[in-house]
């Protein structure tokens, strides 16, 4: 039987001890090569042995624990996802396409790593597999046809006692189960799994004698014989998206089902939810600072940010704040969806992306706030970034997450239940005159992101250090301009009336336009403005990119003048 | 049977050898464009190639018995070779020239990957901090700021300016870290120069150019050229200093897949930072260059 690419069958392609701490380890299977790496959680990853940038290999990459990073050019991919997490020739961008690494399925069983081409068929143990406690045979490589391999292996049976072939590539010999791993048309390797012996190196070193000699044997033969053609793996293509850099967001509309794993109180007026798959399968690679949309039982959106660290793809966790006053958004969260729910929510969306290019990170979290900077955190924290957190409450009953920023390893400050003018000091304090190469993230109430943007500012931040997210604009949006705009892309031209944004203007006029807080605070909706005055009403973009007029949020904002052209 | 380069390829002028490395009476051998070609050097010192027969390295000839030859020019010290119809003349580097300069070849280095993809190696910045580290480039300065590329119609070639990085130490006679600013020029399919602020004097730039001559499709050989404005490091300082910058490249190059240069734009997933590259790629398909690539489908 001549060996295919595409062939379904489950081989394994290591053995667990390949995989030591913060190793990559380059296997092949089928004419294809692969990087497998264990990430310090204990997942198991099977790539495609080649970065989608530049097609270097990423068995000579580095293992980061959670995070793949390429040699090349430190592009990171995530533990299961293989999604891109960060470029670092372009450290203000969130990589805003969807960059995956081709992916292998992976299992884990008795001491060995099991793969397959593709995921057309389940992971089945060989009969008997589950009653015994197995112990793997040293991998022996084999200069030989598989098919020519396994017959070879057969023929190792006593006359009185013939092998039992097993489906494929495999078979029974006594006690001892042997697997042929095709690593292409004219290599194998051999690989066995026998019962847990007294004495494991008299028992390793008698079947590495009898291997050996079929090996020798086995390429003995095959060297009388013409090579077989190696197989011919094709190099999937990448999307026209990717191939094509644009830069748009990722549209909104495409939610999927996530089941309420766990519900908890994390602190004074603050819930923790754990979201998962339905199916246990991981979630979609987030980067550092990336919130979610959570459509919520009541028919409302709200962003929540994702708390979790590098290549933590299992679930997500997000913070909810208990309002007292809330109309009905984390109100519906908190008291009415329960453990075992299902939820609707999008795929990450990034308007907040963390820069790992700097000397020195200075992250700043009120309240609620935390959640994105905890994230932040975690990832400079894996990657052993000079960062310091501060914390700011109220009360030190109202500190989220203590447990997850006991485990970082950086400098961790909680302040607590200070005055405004207080906090003021502390922050100038820790900010300190601005410095080449540092960076300042702030998430937490409105009045307290103006007083750390003017404290920064005042210290010689430049707008292009600090950095930081709303949760919401609570400005009044004064809507009571009408208007043009004309879209010079989809060659159409609407006519802005007072009552009504920019964005619903498009989108009645059969437009896709992607957008998700529509209040002027996440960013989604951000668009390039090409001719005319724009009466800003965001608290998304800072006082540089606003003086600019070359940019806008079509959710609120408006014009000053009649007429705007966008990039639309 | 490897297959028969393009005509563009085949008319180009190739780099062959460092002409003074080429020992008077002795032959050499190498490969270009998938053929065996021997050169020597007569008492003249002038080179002299042709397409080998049953010469072996080291053989002993006199320069003056070979009748059968292939044109040749010597430029920027190296010898060039052709093996169809040369129509143009060699790109100029007229800072060469210069009095002042110290020039210098600094080694021919086989690679086991396509000239392209070395020489799309050589326009790129994002790799310093990665490749070169504490050298070209250190973590965590990694921002490929925004350059422009053009490709010069006129000229011929692509060239990218204003291209800009924080590099730790930028050549032999930097003494700390600086923004240097680099412009990149490819005048020729499998050659690229870069001009970088020069430490010593801010009105002048070094030049480096990379010579690669195409083995076979899958190897090159990287023949380095230096000319600096350097009065304190020795020519073996400046030497060693390359081709400590080259080796490591080499690695890298040669754990790239595939080993052609893909031309399908969809084959890799390019970046704002690979903006030179992108115009190199389109440029060879525009050329008709199928040696050395794979091409994109029609």
């Amino acid at each position: 039987m001549p060996l295919s690419l595409s062939d379904p069958t489950w081989y394994p392609i290591a053995s667990s001890e390949d995989l030591p701490f913060r190793h990559v380890y380059q296997g092949q299977l089928l004419g294809r090569e692969l990087a497998v790496w264990r990430a310090d959680d204990g997942n198991v990853n099977v790539w495609e042995n080649r970065c989608l940038h530049r097609g270097v290999r990423l068995s000579i990459g580095i293992n980061e624990g959670q995070e793949l990073k390429c040699q090349y050019h430190g592009w990171r991919y995530a533990n299961q996802s293989a999604g891109c997490t960060y470029i670092p020739a372009h450290p203000a961008d969130a990589p805003a396409r969807r960059i995956e690494n081709r992916k292998y399925p992976v299992k884990e069983a008795f001491g060995l790593i099991w793969s397959a081409a593709n995921d057309d068929q389940k992971f089945a143990p060989f009969a008997g597999a589950e009653s015994t406690d197995w112990f793997p045979l040293r991998p022996m490589p084999v200069n030989a046809a598989p098919e020519d391999v396994l017959a070879g292996l057969a023929r190792l049976a006593p006359d009185d006692q013939p092998a039992d072939l097993l489906p494929g590539m495999a078979l029974r010999l006594g006690t001892t189960v042997y697997f042929v791993q095709p690593v292409d048309a004219g290599r194998s390797v051999i690989r066995g799994l026998i019962e847990k012996p007294a004495d494991e190196v008299a028992t390793l070193r008698h079947y590495n004698e009898t291997l050996t000699k079929l090996r020798d044997r086995l390429e003995r033969a095959a060297a009388k014989k013409p090579a077989p053609e190696p197989l011919q793996p094709v190099f999937e293509k990448v999307s026209a998206d990717l191939a094509s850099m644009p830069d748009i967001a990722i549209p909104r509309g495409n939610t999927m089902p996530v089941v309420v794993k766990r519900k908890w109180q994390s602190a004074d007026g603050v819930i923790g939810f754990e979201l998962a798959d339905r199916d246990g399968k991981h979630l979609p690679t987030f980067q550092p600072g990336a919130h979610i949309d959570v459509h919520l039982p009541n028919g409302l959106i709200r962003q929540y940010s994702i708390t979790n660290g590098p290549g933590d793809l299992s679930s997500y966790v997000i913070g909810v704040k208990q309002e007292s006053a809330s109309k009905g958004g984390s109100k519906v969260l908190v008291e009415t969806v329960r453990e075992g729910d299902v939820l609707a929510i999008s795929e990450p969306r990034n308007n907040f992306p963390l820069r790992r290019d700097a000397t020195r990170t200075v992250l700043i979290a009120g309240g609620i706030g935390i959640t994105p900077l905890l994230s932040m955190a975690r990832f400079l924290d894996k990657s052993s970034l000079n960062y310091e957190l501060h914390y700011f409450a109220r009360t030190g009953d109202g500190l989220a997450f203590q447990s997850e920023l006991a485990a970082l390893h950086g400098k961790v400050d909680r302040h607590i239940g200070l005055a405004r003018e207080a906090i003021k000091a502390k922050v100038a304090e820790v900010l300190g005159q601005y410095q080449f190469a540092n960076h300042v993230y702030i998430c937490g109430p409105g009045a307290m992101l103006e007083m750390v943007q003017e404290t920064a500012a005042s210290l010689g931040w430049p707008d292009d250090a600090i950095h930081f997210e709303y949760f919401q604009n609570d400005k009044v949006i004064d809507s009571s301009s009408a208007f043009d705009v004309e879209l010079a892309r989809s060659a159409m031209t609407l006519h802005v009336p007072a009552g009504k944004t920019i964005l619903e203007t498009m989108r009645e006029a059969g437009l896709t336009v992607p957008s998700s807080c529509e209040q002027g605070a996440c960013g989604t909706c951000l668009t390039t403005v090409m001719e005319g005055e724009v009466d800003h009403q965001d608290v998304y973009l800072n006082k540089t990119e606003k003086a600019s007029n070359t940019c806008m949020m079509t959710c609120v904002s408006r014009a000053k003048s009649g007429r705007l052209v966008l990039d639309i | 049977m490897p297959k028969a380069p393009d005509q563009t390829t085949n008319d180009l002028w190739h780099v062959v050898a460092a002409t003074e490395e080429l020992a008077i009476g002795l032959v050499e051998t190498t490969l270009l464009l998938d053929r065996r070609i021997a050169l020597t050097r007569g008492l003249d010192g002038e080179p002299v190639v042709w397409l080998a027969s049953d010469e072996e390295n080291g053989d002993e000839i006199d320069a003056e018995t070979v009748l059968d030859r292939l044109p040749v020019r010597t430029a920027y010290g190296y010898t060039w070779t052709c093996l169809g119809t040369p129509s143009a003349e060699l790109f100029p580097i007229p800072e060469y020239a210069e009095a002042d300069r110290t020039n210098m070849s600094c080694g021919s280095i086989g690679i086991h990957v396509s000239a392209p993809r070395a020489v799309e190696n050589f326009l790129d910045m994002g790799h310093f901090p990665y490749v070169h580290t504490d050298i070209l480039g250190s973590e965590p300065h990694t921002e490929v700021k925004e350059y422009d590329v053009e490709v010069s119609e006129e000229r011929d070639e692509v060239l990218a300016t204003k291209c800009k990085f924080i590099q730790p130490m930028a050549a032999k006679s930097a003494t700390g870290a600086m923004e240097v600013e680099y412009v990149y020029r490819v005048p020729h399919p499998f050659c690229s120069v870069l001009y970088k602020s020069c430490p010593e004097d801010e009105s002048r730039r070094d030049v480096i150019g990379i010579f690669l001559q195409p083995m076979t499709e899958e190897t090159c050989r990287a023949h380095l050229l230096q000319s600096m404005i350097d009065s304190y490091s020795t020519v073996t300082d400046l030497r060693r200093f390359q081709q400590t910058i080259f080796g490591q490249d080499k690695p890298i190059l040669e754990n790239q897949y595939p080993k052609k240069l893909p031309l399908d734009p969809r084959s890799e997933t390019p970046i704002r930072a690979d903006k030179s590259a992108i115009a190199y790629r389109r440029w060879l398909s525009q050329k008709g260059i199928t040696y050395g690539v794979i091409p994109q489908a029609s």
